[in-house]
């Protein structure tokens, strides 16, 4: 299966705004991240577990226990700062 | 038509008109709380000038959906009559106006409450992003507060946002 990843911010300045990456089917949010982390320097750096992030399933927050579906559009991106 | 309750745009906006089309339709409405937040020219408010510029970003969709659900939960919650929330993206100045929530109720402590809610919400779960462009020429992206986390886990919500 595939998903649409989508990058904001600091993120999207490092990533790029989108990309659609293939993974195993019944994926969880988490280990699109490990995959993701594996892909490339970029990728290790923007997306490492040290850093805060926030993540989005279909436009929806979600924390990386969710499983993905084909199609999905994730979105990882930092906290939060608007107002 | 019904207005939309969120909008999210570049321009402008006018508290004024908001508040006066928010009130005009509803002769039950006895309170009106309105949030206007600002750029600041300075990135710590007790410190020195140093933002000359400030840019936006959103994540188109989300943030609409992510504000409506705010504004459902607002309902439930406190007496309220309607809400209206309009926040600008792009790029913006010093003195600007950056957001406005607007809050109709029979009495005034929902509508202030509600207000306090919305905003407090809008900070720590809507997605958008704040970019600081220094008088060098540099920029930064702002940093989440964990003072805005405590400030929506007042509510009984839990934020995660900063830490």
């Amino acid at each position: 299966m595939q998903v649409t990843v989508r990058y904001f911010a600091a993120l999207r300045e490092a990533l790029g705004s989108q990309e659609v990456v293939p993974l195993a089917t019944g994926a969880t949010l988490g280990a699109l991240r490990d995959q993701l982390i594996a892909a490339s320097p970029r990728h290790a750096d923007a997306l490492r577990r040290e850093r805060a992030l926030r993540c989005a399933v279909n436009q929806v927050l979600a924390d990386e226990s969710v499983q993905l579906e084909d199609g999905a559009e994730v979105a990882f991106f930092p906290p939060v700062t608007g107002g | 038509m019904v207005p939309p309750r969120v909008r999210i745009q570049h321009e402008d906006f006018d508290a004024g008109r908001e508040i006066a089309a928010l009130r005009e339709s509803d002769a039950a409405v006895g309170a009106v709380a309105a949030f206007i937040g600002t750029v600041r020219d300075r990135s710590i408010g007790a410190g020195p000038a140093d933002t000359v510029r400030m840019e936006l970003e959103h994540y188109p969709g989300m943030t609409e959906r992510a504000i409506e659900s705010m504004i459902d939960a607002a309902q439930q919650r406190f007496e309220i009559r309607a809400a209206r929330v309009i926040h600008r993206v792009g790029a913006l100045a010093p003195q600007d106006q950056i957001v406005l929530v607007v809050v109709t109720s029979a009495h005034r402590s929902d509508a202030f409450s509600a207000c306090q809610f919305l905003m407090d919400y809008l900070k720590t779960q809507a997605p958008f992003w704040k970019k600081e462009h220094r008088p060098d020429g540099s920029a930064e992206w702002v940093d989440a507060r964990v003072t805005d986390d405590a400030a929506l886990e007042r509510w009984g919500l839990k934020s995660g946002n900063a830490a």
